[in-house]
């Protein structure tokens, strides 16, 4: 199989603005090539553009706006995962042949269709992603014994990274006093344990091993790709204090890259509310089971970055088609020691993890130097 | 009738394959086992709650049917987990399913 990696990328600050996708899509888009001015977009053959957005035939309005006639131009949704998913397509693509350069750009409003599935009925009237991250919570406490301050840590920890992040839409520092005091969502759910949903964009560039060495001084290679889904509905999980795609992906993706999880360095994991932190953290192997808000604990008080350096969804903002994209951006700036006040020490290999649906599905890529 | 129709007259009926016969969930006119067609059972069906929380005085819990498939109701008690209970009301609002229990 053809070696894959990221050549380029370009993100710019996520917002509330107010603005249609494809000028959004063309934020980042421009960002890219504009910081590399080496590309030369006749050599892009693929176009993957990534929202929830219902405007049709982005892939086509993106390479018309960019000046590229790619071979490929296509949108791909898959919920707040459809960023990596993207990119897996781009991968794809790539690997077999078909293309040797692909831009794949995603980009999301503030005010997306994605962020409630209609179609999962189970739910009853209770289809906000509030309700299944509840009872995550919920079970997630009552199976280990975790109490709400416990959990607060997650968000005080990544709203204190997002800080150093200047694309974030968070700039804020909370304590765990301020998370157990911000408004009651639910019985187990508060204001400050939920991402929020927000304007943003985010793109790279895939290439292949040969035409990389035309241009690339420091590329990141895409080596391990695990992907995995267990269902649409929320109510077909048999655990509620697990997440069997996050596992499953992340097996895949470790074994495809010939890691084990201690081998890796960073990590940007879907931290869609508190509880989604120490269960992915849990179910990737990261911390046995019941055992990981120690291990955020740790992190939180030794300032390491290393789980959601650029805040998570938590504190950088969640623009669905935009997150996975700018989760491994965070990933490959760590791994080129571009991120600067957020920068993990030595990092050789990172792992982005970006799931849907109350967990239903998860993609997971492992990228090194 | 489909699901949709009977739960709009609030009616709970389950959807079994008229082939190998097992529950399909969600409702759907194909068997997602053998792709068989689905038909609907008035059945005397057993519910437990597996897990709850609250949003003011409303609980909201994952109900489990016939051991089989989960649904998300609405109760106006404290519940348990594990406990058994019925389905009292439901139907079909603003196009949306609605589950309650007593
Ligand atoms: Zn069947």
């Amino acid at each position: 199989m053809i070696r894959v990696g990221i050549a380029a990328y370009g993100i710019v600050p996520f917002s509330k603005e107010d603005k249609k996708i494809e000028n959004l899509l063309m934020d980042s888009v421009a960002e890219l090539f504009v910081k590399n001015p080496e590309i030369d977009k006749r050599d892009i053959d693929g176009v993957m553009v990534s929202t929830n957005s219902n405007s049709k035939y982005l892939g086509p309005i993106v390479a018309e706006m960019s000046g590229i006639q790619p071979k490929a131009s296509v949108s791909i949704e898959n919920l707040c995962s459809s960023g990596t998913n993207a990119i897996v397509s781009a991968y794809s693509y790539i690997a077999s042949g078909l293309a040797d350069m692909v831009l794949v750009t995603g980009a999301e409003r503030f005010d997306s269709p994605g962020r409630v599935l209609d179609w999962d009925d189970s739910r009853g009237e209770f289809k906000q992603p509030v309700f299944w991250a509840s009872l995550f919570t919920k079970s997630y406490k009552n199976q280990f014994s975790i109490s709400e301050e416990d959990l607060a840590v997650v968000s005080v920890k990544n709203h204190k990274q997002a800080k150093n992040n200047p694309n974030a839409l968070s700039g804020r520092i909370f304590s765990v006093k301020d998370v157990l005091s911000s408004k009651q969502v639910t019985e187990d759910l508060r204001l400050l344990d939920c991402s929020r949903l927000c304007t943003g964009s985010a793109s790279v560039i895939l290439a292949s091993k040969d035409v990389m060495e035309n241009f690339s001084t420091e590329p990141i290679w895409i080596t391990g790709i695990g992907q995995k889904t267990t269902s649409a509905g929320f109510t077909k999980n048999n655990s509620f204090y697990s997440i069997k795609s996050a596992k499953d992906a992340s097996n895949t993706a470790l074994k495809m890259a010939k890691k084990d999880v201690t081998d890796i360095d960073a990590v940007e994991l879907h931290d869609a509310f508190s509880v989604c932190e120490p269960m992915a953290l849990e179910s990737m192997g990261f911390s046995k089971n019941g055992k990981s808000i120690k291990l955020i604990k740790e992190l939180h008080q030794t300032d390491n970055f290393k789980v959601n350096p650029r805040g998570g969804l938590m504190g950088a903002g969640h623009p669905l088609g935009a997150t996975g994209i700018a989760q491994t951006i965070e990933i490959v700036q760590q791994l080129q020691e571009r991120s600067g006040a957020r920068q993990i020490d030595d990092v050789k290999a990172g792992l982005v993890h970006n799931m849907s649906a109350a967990a239903t599905s998860s993609t997971v890529l492992v990228l090194e130097k | 009738m489909s699901f949709e129709e009977r739960l709009g007259s609030g009616e709970f009926l389950i959807p079994k394959c008229s082939q190998c016969e097992r529950i399909v969930w969600p409702p759907s006119e194909y068997c997602s086992s053998c792709f068989g067609k689905v038909g609907l059972e008035r059945l005397d069906f057993e519910a437990r709650i597996v897990e709850f929380s609250r949003e003011n005085d409303k609980y909201f819990c994952i109900v489990e049917i016939e051991r089989s498939f989960k649904i998300i109701a609405k109760a106006d008690r404290i519940l348990l987990a594990g406990e058994i209970v019925s389905i009292s009301k439901c139907g079909v609002r603003n196009g949306n399913y609605f589950f309650e229990i007593n």
